[in-house]
């Protein structure tokens, strides 16, 4: 193997751009179709709604903190909740897992761009509409009949809630409107990355030598297509059922309420595996480089996402146990759900055995895996506890199913993306974010965490139903929902950190060199930030860890994976 | 650590490095997207077979589209033989199987057109009307609205063909395009079997 050096001499641009007027540099961003600077915009624009979803469920723990509070009226109660569920499924989470893709597997794969830089920009602005779309209800839903309201049908928006009758005013148009754009740019963006994968490799990039994190990023993308689709559907007939009076959904003409609920949970369990895809990985990537090894089990790893795919889009009834399926149904939605433990639990297993024996270092990339892998494993442990029907008779719709997905989403992806963060920073924008700082997020974070969702269980388990606004004192809930509440500040106080970390990285962080971590993958060896063009020539690959070949040419992976 | 960065190449480059083209590709994830869209329609027009609480049923009002179904499916030849002339380099053929496709898939939409008239004037079924109104006419105009979208886009490579633009290079591309158009009458396939055989 031979390697070229330096091509700095043809990227003049960083230095000549410097002191540009800002209009032009608005211009640049608003019109670019750069998967990068596309990237960084769905992860600034998932960061604002983070923010704006994190206020939302501090405003809720203020008014759970204790028993009868009136901080809020139950109205604005329903809208917060339901505002919080879609805001952090359809506009953090969705933007943030694409704006990682979109910036990294073009770079991951040696390509120069995605494959259809100009959709890529399209479905950016048709999901960047679609969130402004979701919040200007806030203030345009319906001027005369519900002035400045939000949606309140919760986030599943079960019918016949979501009729005309039971929702007038344009609250629901705009959360429906909103949905199906999101639903849009996320095909689109999924179309863009499976596409990517498939055609822009560059020479040697067999798919069996691809980045575990683009594998995940095919297989996630994959199941969009099928996941997304029904969402985009069900979107469109209740648009109908509202708007020219079709029945769907209106149980008055024979509709079908339970159908809803089919149609939304076919998109909204596969939804929670599109989610936690890609923070796996994150990890995928994350875990070898820390702990001074080789992912353990590549092969199995790829096969168990793709089981996780396929296993993933037959559970969708588990949601819904408490309808009452028949015996039949309930079993197999029963075992389906059980299945999926296994692909599961043969990551948990690859991801220890890769840290096994390893020199780990605990920068602050590493100690958020290590974080994730615990807390993703009580996550699905309670997972398979609300896998058996029974228990979902006991506890459906209770806080115990609250903090169980909490614990995915926050515990495991949240956690993983924070990690990711650290870990392709200084890639981003050629600066390291201080470890320090790091810490201090690592462990506030953790603790308000585990403060709050650990003790979340409790009162589910107790009786307490989800979605209330208050609740009568004496029931044994007052002091677990403050103790709920008060993890909320701290984790509140964690993302500030993190915040701080990355806008003071950003000017007065250490220069990070194009290889800060000592890593593998091919992002590492262009610049950081990588130039527009990514590669100044195409790389070429021989084996899984192509930079581990160029740094020890007398211990090559390409000699063991022949 | 300074920036300087190394680049792996291979000296000797391994077997021919081929891949799929792009297009091809991405309208293949686009028409998963799609057939998954239209298996929701398709499930709910199933599902809702038999439970509307009104009249009119799909056996007193619907009749086979035989007409229009045959232009449909023919049109899947016409745009095929397109292809194949571009592809060598015969623009006249190009140009007929076109204005063939464009053609018969128009008879088509004016067939569904003129059934949907009869329905809202003489029978007086609208989507408000009944279950079997609200699953027939929003899966047969999602699919209707479909074969507008794919008329509009061989409507466009005719006119660059009519104007002498379109060139044998532009092969791969109107070969995309057709995949949509098969898809298209593909759907026509399943919802003529559900609608019209299943339903009635």
């Amino acid at each position: 193997m031979t390697t070229t050096s330096v091509m700095e001499a043809i990227d003049e641009t960083p230095t000549a751009e410097r002191g540009r007027p800002p209009l032009n540099v608005i211009y640049e961003w608003l019109t670019t179709v750069d998967h990068k600077k596309i990237g960084l915009m769905y992860i600034m624009y998932a960061l604002v709604f983070l923010l704006i979803g994190g206020v939302e469920a501090m405003l809720m723990r203020i008014q759970l903190a204790v028993p009868n509070n009136h901080f809020v009226s139950p109205q604005v109660f329903n809208q917060l909740f339901t505002m919080h569920g879609t805001t952090m499924v359809f506009f953090v989470g969705m933007p943030i897992l694409f704006g990682f893709g979109n910036y990294l597997v073009p770079l991951m794969i040696g390509a120069r761009d995605m494959a259809f830089p100009r959709l890529n920009a399209f479905s950016f602005w048709i999901s960047a509409f679609a969130g402004v779309l979701l919040y200007y209800s806030y203030i345009g839903a319906s001027g005369l009949y519900a002035a400045g309201s939000a949606p309140d049908v919760g986030w599943f928006a079960y019918a016949p809630l979501t009729a005309k009758v039971f929702s007038p005013g344009h609250s629901t148009d705009y959360w429906t409107l909103a949905v199906f754009l999101s639903g849009v740019g996320s095909i689109g963006t999924a179309l863009n990355i499976v596409t990517t994968t498939l055609c822009m490799r560059c020479k040697g990039m067999k798919l069996s030598r691809m980045p575990l994190l683009v594998w995940l990023y095919l297989v996630m993308s994959s199941m969009v297509f099928v996941a997304v689709s029904p969402l985009t559907a069900a979107q469109i007939m209740l648009t109908l059922d509202r708007y020219i009076g079709s029945h769907f959904f209106d149980t008055q003409a024979g509709g079908s309420a339970v159908l809803w609920m089919h149609f939304f949970w076919i998109f909204g369990h596969p939804e929670v595996y599109i989610l936690v895809l890609p923070a796996f990985a994150f990890v995928n990537e994350i875990i070898p480089v820390f702990s001074r090894k080789a992912i353990f089990g590549y092969p199995a790893m790829v096969a168990a996402t793709v089981g996780i795919g396929f296993i993933s889009m037959s559970v969708w009834a588990h949601h819904m146990f408490t309808v009452g399926l028949g015996a039949a149904g309930n079993t197999f939605f029963v075992f389906a759900t059980m299945v999926i433990s296994v692909p599961t639990g043969i990551k948990i297993f690859n991801w220890l055995a890769t840290i096994w024996g390893g020199k780990i270092i605990f920068a602050t990339p590493m100690i958020f895996c290590i974080a994730f892998l615990f807390q993703f494993l009580i996550a699905g442990l309670t997972g398979i506890m609300l896998a058996a029907a029974p228990f979902t008779w006991q506890l459906g719709n209770s806080y115990f199913v609250v903090a169980h997905f909490h614990y995915v989403l926050v515990g495991a992806i949240v956690v993983a993306l924070f990690g990711a963060f650290y870990y392709w920073y200084p890639k981003v924008t050629g600066r390291m974010m201080d470890e320090r700082l790091g810490k201090w997020h690592f462990w506030l974070f953790i603790i308000g965490f585990h403060l709050t969702f650990d003790f979340m269980h409790v009162p589910g388990l107790l009786g307490m139903p989800r979605r209330i606004y208050t609740y009568e004192a004496g029931r044994g809930w007052g002091t677990l929902n403050l103790i709920v509440g008060i993890g909320a500040i701290f984790q509140a106080a964690g993302v500030l950190c993190f915040v701080y970390n990355l806008v003071w990285a950003y000017y007065k962080g250490k220069e990070a060199g194009h290889d800060p971590w000592d890593a593998w993958t091919l992002e590492w060896s262009t610049q950081s930030p990588p130039p527009a063009y990514n590669f100044a020539i195409e790389p070429t690959v021989n084996s899984r860890r192509p930079l581990w070949d160029l740094k020890h040419p007398e211990d090559t992976d390409s000699e063991y994976e022949r | 650590m300074n920036n300087a960065t190394t680049i792996p190449i291979e000296a000797t480059a391994e077997t021919p490095w081929t891949l799929p083209y792009r297009g091809t590709v991405g309208m293949a994830c686009l028409i998963i997207a799609e057939a998954a869209i239209f298996i929701i329609f398709v499930v709910a027009y199933i599902f809702y077979i038999g439970k509307s609480l009104s009249g009119p049923t799909p056996a007193q009002v619907l009749e086979l589209p035989i007409f229009g179904t045959i232009c449909l499916l023919s049109s899947s030849f016409t745009v095929h033989y397109a292809v194949a002339a571009l592809r060598k380099n015969n623009l006249r053929g190009t140009t007929l199987g076109l204005a063939s496709t464009v053609l018969l898939g128009t008879i088509f939409l004016i067939t569904t057109a003129r059934e949907w008239y009869h329905l809202i004037h003489d029978e007086g079924l609208t989507i408000q009307t009944n279950l079997f109104g609200t699953t027939y006419y929003s899966l047969v105009g999602l699919h209707a609205t479909h074969v507008v979208v794919g008329l509009i886009m061989l409507s466009l490579v005719l006119f660059f063909s009519l104007t002498g633009r379109l060139k044998e290079e532009h092969e791969k591309k109107l070969d995309v395009l057709s995949l949509y158009w098969h898809f298209v009458d593909a759907v026509w396939v399943i919802v003529f079997l559900v609608v019209y055989v299943l339903g009635r």
